[in-house]
């Protein structure tokens, strides 16, 4: 692996690793893990840092939907043009073009199932290119941005030498 | 009244409990430690292996399987080991299937020690082969390494500890607690002394898989070497399988016939569950181990840097997964310096004599854990050695 790539991946797998501690892990100069780390943030390579939140734990309420999307490709644009707006919403968390019986996967979070079905129906059904939609909601997260959920975190390994 | 006490084995009587059992003991009742003991993988078994095992039970292979292991099995660690190691075994005749290489170990000295025989124990080591040497009627004779050789051993320790009763080396590199590794031509040395002798060599290389700046090499693949050693290999380390209880021995023929009496009267067979997860872990792993590695240089080169940085010299360890750094400058030996600082700090590590008299002075830490945790530790390391 690159040095570049093992930057990387160590920074999926824990964002809050700075490049000082990088640096002592992979046994480069802090310097050049810096300068890889700019540069990946500088092309678009790192796009953000964020947090894997188990909201189930809070007293926020909110709900998550997953929806497939039929749309009508456009001209010139195919499905870019429709998804593009589509990703502006900060409703929607994610957007994905697919293949198979329909076109656009989305992920989308609200505070209530109305507010998640209002959203579909003001919005995006009546979009322009969009020709259908079907809403299915998350009931249950066991697994996410590769965190199982409702693990037992306790360390069980016996002592034995 | 009847008194067992007087009914006991004397070899196992005269065998004082582990120094690092004590400690862990104390450990056991404590809460809120963090601990940088644990001599075992903090990944769990890869999914595809623990699948294998699980689908083993669905189909019903809850049988014993041949005393050696089965066959299929016996024969992917050979093709493992030839594609990894450049080892040579034939899996009908030089292959036993034990219960870890624990197991393994036993079986090699028991096969070839005899009362009166000395069996040369290189120190620091793992725990179990001078109890299992005088078990069998044998004469450990320690033989203590060298900080300033980075713990290896070398040929002129050996050839000095050799003498005409001398039946045996254990050789265990990558080593727990140090680290330590010997490259090919390291090993080249020792043979040399070797091929003059009548020594036989039991070389535990259960942390073959995890060798951090070159690759390992099995003594056994140097000329004049296969004939008078006892490979001892498992999936514990090098497959984050420590429960499935699995290893193997890879020995000529002669001394595998007598190991293989002994498994079979003492243990009949290493469990099924185990060997068809195995069989799987042989054939599709080879990508886990390096996956699982890439994360313990990492790890390892932050423990050793952090712990530098506090102030305690620590060699580079080459392998395995422990850091056995140097704590001997304040006064307190190592059992002092590990129970202040559990009960002072909350941290625990495990102190250095409990792998051999001349570990005094130094102390073991498993990088088996998260990086977060691995610096809590060093931290709150460098807040107690502040107060001492």
């Amino acid at each position: 692996m690159t040095i570049k790539n093992e930057i990387l991946s160590h920074l999926e797998n824990d964002a809050h690793l700075d490049a000082a501690t990088l640096a002592v892990m992979l046994g480069e100069q802090e310097e050049a893990v810096k300068r890889e780390i700019a540069a990946c943030e500088a092309d678009g390579t790192i796009l953000s840092y964020k947090t894997v939140v188990n909201w189930e734990k809070t007293d926020r309420r909110m709900v998550r939907a997953f929806i497939e999307l039929k749309t009508i490709p456009q001209r010139d644009k195919g499905f870019g043009a429709v998804a593009e707006r589509i990703a502006q919403y900060p409703q929607v968390r994610s957007v994905f073009l697919m293949s198979g019986g329909f076109d656009l996967a989305l992920f989308v979070e609200g505070e209530s199932m109305r507010d998640v079905a209002l959203f579909v129906a003001e919005k995006l059904a009546t979009m322009e290119g969009v020709t259908s939609t079907a809403t299915h909601f998350v009931l249950q997260t066991y697994k996410d941005n590769d965190v199982i959920f409702e693990q037992d975190h306790a360390d069980q390994r016996g002592n034995s030498w | 009244m009847f008194d067992p006490t007087t009914r006991l084995n004397h070899h196992i009587v005269k065998i004082r409990p582990s120094g690092i059992r004590r400690f862990f003991d104390m450990l056991d009742e404590m809460k809120d430690v963090v601990a940088l003991t644990v001599g075992q993988p903090d990944f769990v078994t890869p999914w595809h292996i623990r699948d294998a095992g699980i689908r083993s039970l669905e189909e019903g292979k809850t049988y014993y399987t041949s005393n050696n292991g089965l066959l299929e099995m016996r024969q992917e660690i050979a093709a493992y080991q030839k594609r990894r190691f450049a080892l040579e075994y034939d899996p009908k005749t030089e292959i036993i299937v034990t219960v870890g290489g624990s197991e393994a170990i036993d079986l090699a000295i028991r096969a070839t020690v005899n009362p009166g025989d000395e069996i040369i124990v290189p120190e620091p080591c793992f725990v179990c082969y001078a109890p299992l040497v005088e078990l069998a009627g044998g004469t450990p004779v320690p033989l203590p390494l060298k900080q300033e050789n980075n713990f290896k051993l070398t040929a002129e320790e050996l050839k000095s500890a050799i003498t005409p009763r001398t039946k045996a080396l254990v050789l265990a590199f990558p080593n727990n607690p140090t680290g330590a590794c010997m490259t090919r031509e390291e090993l080249e040395t020792l043979a040399e002394v070797l091929r003059e002798t009548e020594v036989l060599v039991f070389s535990d290389e259960i942390y073959a898989e995890l060798t951090y700046d070159y690759k390992h090499t099995s003594i056994a693949s140097l000329p004049g070497m296969r004939e008078r050693t006892v490979v001892i290999g498992g999936f514990s380390k090098a497959y984050a399988m420590t429960g499935w209880r699995l290893g193997y021995t890879l020995a000529p023929a002669v001394l595998t016939k007598q190991m293989a009496k002994i498994h079979q009267y003492g243990i009949m067979c290493a469990p099924t569950t185990s060997q068809y997860a195995a069989i799987e872990a042989l054939r599709n792993g080879d990508e886990d181990i390096e996956r699982m590695k890439a994360e313990y240089k990492a790890r390892r080169n932050l423990i050793v840097e952090r712990l530098r940085a506090i102030g305690l010299p620590c060699f580079l360890p080459e392998g395995a997964f422990y850091a056995f750094p140097y704590i001997g400058g304040f006064g307190l030996s190592s059992e002092e310096f590990c129970e202040k600082l559990l009960y002072e700090k909350h941290v625990a590590i495990v102190p250095g004599d409990a792998f051999g008299s001349c570990g005094e002075g130094f102390a073991r830490l498993s990088y088996a854990y998260s990086v977060r945790h691995i610096e809590q530790a060093i931290t709150r390391i460098g807040e107690f050695l502040k107060t001492l």
